[in-house]
């Protein structure tokens, strides 16, 4: 019998705001002393109340709109309690009765997965153990940054369609200016069943919880996919209804304490957050405010004559499209920047294992004018770009002090193009004897002693006129 | 015992323990909270000392402030020659203080008051912030002020009441206004029959001297039913207690506060610290509103009480369309003894039949001269007016 998987997806994404989700901390995580980001309100201490992010509310509306979602003009939060030593107030705050955005959709490649619903609600803190003193410790930097949980109805039918959704979401969201999805930043609770093929009815469910990686996410489906039918062709084991976490080293899931997952979270609605009232004119500008999407910036660099494949790989990505339109906005030719992200810094990103492209866009549009205008040669170009990934150097002083400019003294060339020829007798007569590929290896030792400073066009016609 | 922290001899304002001092140890009347050194001010207390008035020191109060007067905090009951005492109410009585601040979430500071024979004024839900009260029942509580004349009443509450950012349900208007006039000749003031019928003869007697007071200067005074008493009673109940819960339960001694000196894992962290350093009262509260809240009540118990929280109001108001007060017991006793600990729950569940609707309505609310006035909100001028015709 032929099965199909049906999977539902519950995405957690950090908010890129400025402050945390109910007082005036430091927002969206990055590296920092454990606790130093923290106030009496994300602590749990008594007396402080918390007061919402306006720019939080926003930016979830963004989300919306973004996945085509109905916004509740009328949104509440609500309180869901349980006990964990990150969680300071035994309480997370997060929508339960009236979430903001509600029944979305958005569309990967020919099918359309509906979206249930966002939320927002905020972050818990994190746990460190130490196992030599058999110690927990708690960092609080990171509870109340406030999240969107993205939920999607169950309508993927295979891992594929699912790693699909999850980059699309990824780029629309850094597009939309939402979230900035760094690494972990991206959370993911994985519903999944296996049904006979045609079937309406759905099978016994597992979820699996809290997976960031795309290929973890994968695997994990497709590790469910096989165990789901081996249970009901082969009777392997009884499907129950259950939480399961992914081990990346054993490469399977394992189901989770029941404990951890037959809490009831009474929940109820927060008497301290008066319900957020999104009214016409709120909207209005909250729309207004949205960015292009990815597919909308991709069809304008089309426009700008960049074809279309390259189109799509630089609006894929935040950094590479701000990067790209800095650098235009410069006055440089949009192919030719094109070609020296694509080309050139991705090629540095690749060999520097960068995930990110993290490079001002006046250096590389200093660099881009140098070489088209001949001050230096392509391969001087692409040798400042590597000092300015890797140490970050100004363009102009690494050129000085690298003799890099190709307006090198003619005198100096002439006296090269005459070492090259008398070092290289052989190759000389071979040349001389009609072998034309000849002048390539002469022109290269030529480029070699320069440094790559002298301008090709010169040192060729140098090296024919000497020649003959 | 009055004072948990006596601040400042020459200081003329009470402040309750579960209010924050910056700096001053807040216990909330609570082992829990026995080392609690508080890293801010509340907002009422920063306004009091801007305005130039002192804080004479941290009054006792009972265990998160959820009993009748204080007898069950952590330091000891206050008494007051063998009977239940507030002690912000006691230190107002003694010409100690100039007034107190009190958090009214179950009446407690409104049966002190009448029991003392001084003053208390719970205005308005939203006109005085509650950043750093430490929190049970948010939708309702709220910090009043203890005196002994409305003038005095009336000063304090000037100065307290007012716009706070750092409060979501802050109302807001910056002032009040709480003018007053001595002339109550066009005030029609009702009687709650069923909050009189089930007070002790003295505390009727108390009711009846009032009225007669209040028809000797001009005004009318009718007796009307006040059903929504007791739907009040049960539904705020349910609300103190579930939120009650849920803001105790960050009291877990994993971050400041008591801590059980042995445990084996998280779990018993958690039930011996709470299980050691909580009373009886926050106990059974806690138990009732982890109840309530259960998946399977929810509908029945905590949304349901927010449906008549709604009705309640409107039932008010429409009083309040044709009465400017109403007249009634701040309590069924004139006195109260210390009871035996297991009947805490019953007993103040019981004495909130008097206080509840003026709690879960969140509508201003006087106690004067032994007996209770609540008023539409907003009318805190009307409460003070009567009661200061009547004292003067």
């Amino acid at each position: 019998m032929k099965y199909e998987l049906v999977i539902g997806l519950e995405t957690h994404v950090e908010l890129s705001t400025d402050s945390k989700l109910f007082c005036s901390c430091g927002g969206h995580s990055s590296p920092k002393e454990p606790n130093d980001c923290v106030c009496p309100a994300c602590c749990g201490m008594p007396g402080m109340l918390p007061v919402t992010n306006k720019h939080a509310i926003e930016l979830a509306v963004k989300a919306g709109f973004m996945l085509n979602c109905k916004i509740n003009q009328y949104t509440t939060f609500d309180k869901k309690s349980y006990y964990y030593p990150d969680l300071p107030c035994a309480y997370q705050i997060t929508q339960w009765f009236h979430p903001i955005c509600v029944d979305g959709s958005v569309q990967i490649g020919e099918r359309t997965i509906g979206i249930k619903q966002i939320h927002v609600e905020e972050d818990a803190g994190k746990l460190v153990h130490d196992e030599a003193t058999n110690t927990s410790f708690v960092d609080y930097n990171r509870t109340s940054v406030p999240l969107i949980e993205i939920v999607s109805r169950p309508d993927f039918r295979s891992s594929d369609e699912v790693i699909a959704y999850l980059k699309n979401l990824k780029s629309s969201l850094q597009f939309a200016g939402i979230s900035e999805c760094e690494e972990g930043a991206m959370r993911c609770d994985v519903n999944i069943s296996v049904r006979p093929e045609g079937s309406n009815e759905l099978g016994v469910r597992s979820e699996i919880k809290n997976m960031s990686s795309l290929s973890e996410i994968k695997d994990a489906i497709e590790f469910e996919k096989v165990r789901h039918i081996d249970a009901i062709e082969r009777h392997t084991e009884m499907l129950v209804q259950e939480t399961r976490r992914w081990d990346d080293v054993k490469r399977r899931t394992f189901p989770m304490r029941n404990k951890e997952t037959a809490a009831d979270y009474r929940y109820f609605p927060d008497p301290n957050l008066m319900p957020i009232v999104i009214d016409d004119e709120w909207l209005a500008e909250i729309r207004a405010s949205m960015p292009a999407t990815a597919d909308e910036k991709a069809m304008h660099y089309e426009s700008m004559g960049i074809a279309a494949k390259e189109a799509a790989v630089l609006s894929s990505d935040r950094k590479l499209a701000d990067t790209f339109d800095a650098v235009v906005a410069t006055g440089r030719s949009p192919k030719v920047v094109a070609s020296w992200i694509l080309t050139e810094c991705m090629g540095q990103m690749k060999r520097l294992e960068l995930d990110s492209l993290d490079i001002e866009p006046a250096k590389l549009a200093r660099i881009i004018e140098l070489v088209e205008s001949g001050e230096i040669t392509r391969a001087a170009g692409k040798k400042v770009l590597s000092a300015v990934f890797e140490n970050g150097v100004e363009v102009d002083a690494y050129c000085e002090e690298n003799k890099l400019n190709a307006k090198v003294d003619e005198g100096f060339i002439l006296e090269t193009v005459r070492k090259v020829i008398a070092e290289n007798e052989k190759v000389v007569a071979d040349y001389k004897g009609g072998k034309v590929k000849a002048l390539q290896a002469l022109f290269g030792s030529v480029m070699k002693e320069l440094r790559g400073t002298g301008s090709p066009d010169v040192i060729r016609a140098m090296l024919e006129k000497e020649l003959n | 015992m009055f004072y948990i922290n006596e601040i400042n001899a020459a200081g003329k304002i009470a402040v309750d323990d579960t209010i924050l001092i910056k700096g001053t140890p807040a216990t909330a009347g609570s082992k829990m909270l026995a080392n609690f050194k508080p890293l801010f001010s509340a907002e009422a207390v920063e306004k009091l000392e801007k305005a130039g008035y002192a804080i004479a020191g941290k009054a006792n109060v009972g265990e998160f402030g959820l009993d009748l007067m204080g007898e069950t905090s952590a330091s000891g009951a206050v008494t007051v020659n063998g009977a239940l005492a507030g002690a912000g109410a006691a230190l107002v009585a003694d010409g100690k203080v100039k007034a107190a601040l009190g958090v009214d979430l179950n009446g407690a500071p409104r049966r002190a008051a009448a029991v003392a024979g001084v003053d208390f004024i719970k205005p308005t839900y939203g006109t005085v912030s509650r950043y750093g009260v430490i929190a049970c029942a948010c939708s309702g509580e709220q910090i009043g002020v203890t005196a002994a004349n409305a003038d005095d009443a009336k000063e304090i509450l000037t100065v307290i009441a007012g716009h706070d950012a750092k409060d979501g349900t802050s109302l807001p208007a910056e002032k009040y206004d709480y003018s007053t006039s001595e002339d109550v000749s066009a005030m029609k003031i009702a009687i709650a029959k069923d909050l009189y019928d089930a007070a002790d003869a003295d505390v009727k007697a108390k009711i009846d001297a009032y009225a007669e007071a209040l028809k000797a200067k001009g005004a009318s005074v009718e007796v009307i039913s006040l059903e929504i008493a007791s739907q009040a009673q049960t539904a705020w109940q349910i609300l103190m207690a579930a939120e009650t819960t849920n803001n105790l339960s960050r009291f877990d001694g994993v971050k400041y506060g008591y801590r059980a000196a042995d445990y084996k894992n998280i779990d018993e962290l958690y039930v011996k610290s709470r299980s050691e350093a909580m009373g009886f009262l926050a106990k059974a509260t806690i138990i009732y509103g982890s109840d309530v809240l259960a998946k399977a009540k929810y509908e029945k118990c905590y949304d349901k009480s927010l449906r008549i929280r709604r009705i309640v109001c409107d039932k008010a108001k429409e009083i309040f369309a044709k009465y400017d007060a109403i007249l009634a017991p701040a309590a069924s006793k004139a006195e109260f003894k210390p009871y035996d600990t297991a009947d805490a729950f019953e007993k103040v569940f019981a004495e909130s039949f008097f206080t509840a609707v003026p709690s879960i309505t969140g509508m201003p609310a006087m106690v004067t001269k032994g007996v209770q006035l609540m008023a539409d909100s907003f009318k805190e001028s009307v409460l003070l007016s009567i009661a200061k015709s009547v004292e003067v």
